[in-house]
């Protein structure tokens, strides 16, 4: 016996949730000792100065936190939005398609209804109406196609984004204000025609309640309702819930439908909301960084809200250091980049144990 | 026409370039399993990795650059970023089973911002005394074509008109289809890719490919990024000008069916349609051009989908594609 396993890797068990967050905690401090190390030896800044920036950053004053709090709504409704799709292991990375497309309906509707509609109320109805129907078509393509001939979702998805970002690109030139500036600046400046109320004061308010109500929905929609019970059967194993009768094919276009649909509403929160316009980064990549949100917090929308809020911090935090210190913003991509790769690899030591052998001599 | 195409085609194929290094790498990547949607943030690192290599070699040497060190060590340090990150990708998802996906993509979220920052602050960092980084010097030496290709006429600007790297990204993708098709190891590679469990029981050491192999197509799509910046940006990096070339990438490996010879002149059809926008005459209707941008990927969407009507076993995504693999799992 020359190659004698030393190790012996075997599946846990579930672990005491307290045990796993102690992981996952663990995790994220190493991360950041990491952090704080490239940022020593990369850029001589004392670290706790730079977090100490950072946080300042996040809250540091009113206006601060009010956006802190709007792009925590934004990332936190787009993680809700790719969920219910992800619980069933439908793996739909085509979140920042379909809040552009539902953006950019949100937009059309705002625009070309301008002249003809003068009710507010009845046009943030048309809105919310528009930017569902278009974010539920963009989730329901990819569902659809792959119910019937299994076409992969993920590849599907990725190129849904680029249709949709290239169409806003050709709307925003078509509508252009003024001609030849490329962009559609503010909609509906004057009249303020399809703009979100402020509440309180508070421009930022109601997207903010919006996504509270929307994450307690899901919640409970995931956790006790038929239609959250059988996303969670068809994800285990989808020959089970055949076996049960579930009829599969229509769990996954209604899921992919409700998820879309809530990409839209994100899109209307965003141009209705806080943007008062359309542009081709409107989404931000955030469609993308939703999926790491709601894989990290282990789908559950509860979960999520610390997770979004992790990421908004990093991004935020690191924006300030970028014009405090002279540095790049993009440090914030690096430092995000270092925290996810420390949680990822950290879910492998709450799934899994290491079991030493011992060496016996005789060996 | 033929003034047209001769103006049109090189273009093209300097589009195409880092779309069929990206491709070829990811094709490998995929045919051991694994869904590497890190490509994007790779190809940034490969690209600065090679600046950095670039930047500290021209500012040591002065102004006399030797050619050999000046093309091999942007070389050799471009590839040795992207292994590190094609390694760490590996650690992840292999040996730690982490969802493909999310290591995926945090690792673009990583790589660019990586590139952006570096390239963004590479400068002041070092406390250098240059106004912005132009690596003008080594990337004549990359853009160095043959001596007589300019009296070759139309023949000599549509097929000896490119930098060695351009040749390489092709040699490479042939090879890697023989590599694929005709030997033992891309049988046991495909293996792997298929059927993991299958291939454990025959004995091919699944952990060994898996890594050997994602790694190695890191390597390859890292190149897209080095000859981006040293070639056909002149050696100029400007942050975010790689743009999404990464997805485009990946849009190519599904337009290919997983074939890296069908990639060699796929990539030329994709950069030409890449760019394509940019010779349409649309008069004053300048928003209709957006539209043509859209080609690549709506073609790429029909591909996908008709594979999948066709039902065809050969034209399949590998069947582990995405899923991680453990022994005692089964």
């Amino acid at each position: 016996m020359k190659n004698k396993a030393l190790f012996h890797i075997a599946r846990r068990g579930e672990l005491p949730w307290l045990k796993a967050w102690l992981i996952r905690g663990a995790a994220i401090l190493l991360a950041l000792l990491v952090c704080s190390l490239l940022m020593v030896l990369v850029t001589g800044l004392n670290p706790f100065d730079v977090y100490a920036t950072m946080a300042y950053g996040v809250f540091g004053t009113a206006r601060k936190t009010w956006v802190t709090f709007q792009k925590l709504a934004v990332l936190l409704g787009i993680s809700l939005a790719v969920t219910p799709a992800f619980k069933m292991r439908f793996w739909n990375i085509g979140a920042e398609g379909q809040v552009m497309i539902g953006a950019l309906a949100c937009a059309a509707v705002m625009i070309t209804l301008s002249g003809v509609i003068t009710s507010n109320v009845v046009m943030i109805l048309l809105m919310f109406i528009a930017s569902l129907a278009a974010g539920a078509l963009w989730g329901f393509l990819p569902a659809f196609f792959k119910s019937r001939w299994n076409t992969n979702e993920t590849l599907f998805t990725l190129m849904m984004n680029y249709i949709a970002i290239q169409l806003c690109a050709f709307f925003i030139i078509l509508w252009e204000n003024p001609k030849g500036a490329g962009q559609i600046g503010i909609i509906n400046a004057k009249t303020e025609l399809g703009w979100l109320p402020s509440l309180a004061g508070q421009q930022y308010l109601i997207p903010i309640l919006v996504v509270a109500i929307l994450t307690v929905l899901l919640y409970v929609y995931l956790k006790y309702s038929k239609h959250g019970y059988e996303i969670s059967v068809v994800g285990e194993s989808e020959r089970t819930a055949r076996y049960a009768g579930i009829k599969v094919e229509r769990v996954i276009v209604r899921t992919m439908v409700l998820s879309g649909a809530i990409c839209g509403l994100v899109g209307m929160l965003l141009v209705g909301g806080t943007d008062h316009t359309l542009t081709t980064t409107l989404a931000g990549g955030r469609g993308f960084t939703a999926v790491m949100v709601s894989w990290l917090a282990k789908f559950n929308p509860i979960g999520m809200i610390f997770t979004s809020f992790l990421l908004v911090f990093l991004q935020l935090g690191a924006k300030e250091i970028a014009s405090v210190f002279f540095l790049n913003e993009s440090f914030a991509d690096i430092l995000t980049g270092v925290i996810l790769f420390f949680i990822i690899g950290c879910e492998f030591f709450i799934n899994y144990k290491i079991e030493f052998l011992k060496i016996s001599k005789e060996a | 026409m033929f003034e047209f195409l001769i103006s049109f085609i090189p273009r093209a194929v300097m589009q195409s370039i880092p779309l069929l290094y990206g491709s070829t790498g990811e094709i490998l990547t995929e045919k051991s399993g694994n869904l590497n949607l890190g490509i994007p943030g790779i190809m940034y690192v490969g690209a600065i990795s090679g600046v950095i290599g670039a930047f500290f070699y021209e500012q040591s040497a002065g102004g006399n650059l030797v050619p050999f060190f000046a093309i091999t060590i942007p070389f050799l340090s471009s590839l040795l970023g992207s292994l590190l990150m094609g390694l760490l990708y590996c650690f992840l998802t292999v040996t730690l089973r982490a969802n493909q996906n999310v290591t995926g993509l945090a690792m673009t979220t990583f790589g660019v911002g990586f590139g952006n920052f570096f390239g963004g602050s590479l400068i002041k960092l070092t406390g250098s005394e240059v106004p912005s980084i132009a690596l003008s010097a080594t990337s004549n030496f990359f853009r160095a074509t043959l001596p007589f290709s300019e009296n070759l006429g139309w023949f000599g600007q549509i097929f000896l008109s490119y930098g060695f790297l351009a040749y390489l990204a092709i040699i490479i993708a042939l090879l890697t289809a023989f590599l694929l098709r005709k030997t033992r190891t891309g049988l046991h590679l495909r293996a792997v890719g298929e059927s993991p469990a299958t291939a454990d029981a025959a004995g091919i050491n699944v952990v060994r490919y898996k890594y050997l192999f994602t790694c190695l197509g890191s390597m390859i799509a890292g190149l897209g990024g080095l000859y981006y910046v040293m070639d056909y940006a002149n050696g100029v990096w400007s942050n975010n000008a790689f743009g999404d070339r990464g997805w485009l990438a990946i849009a190519l490996v599904i337009f290919t069916i997983w074939r890296p010879n069908v990639s060699v002149l796929a990539s030329i059809l994709f950069g030409g349609l890449y760019i394509l926008y940019l010779y349409i005459p649309t008069g004053t209707q300048f928003a209709v051009k957006e539209l043509y941008k859209m080609l690549p990927y709506v073609v790429t969407l029909f591909v996908l989908i008709i594979v999948s009507l066709r039902k065809k076993r050969e034209d399949q995504p590998p069947a582990s594609l995405g899923l991680h693999y453990f022994r005692e799992e089964r």
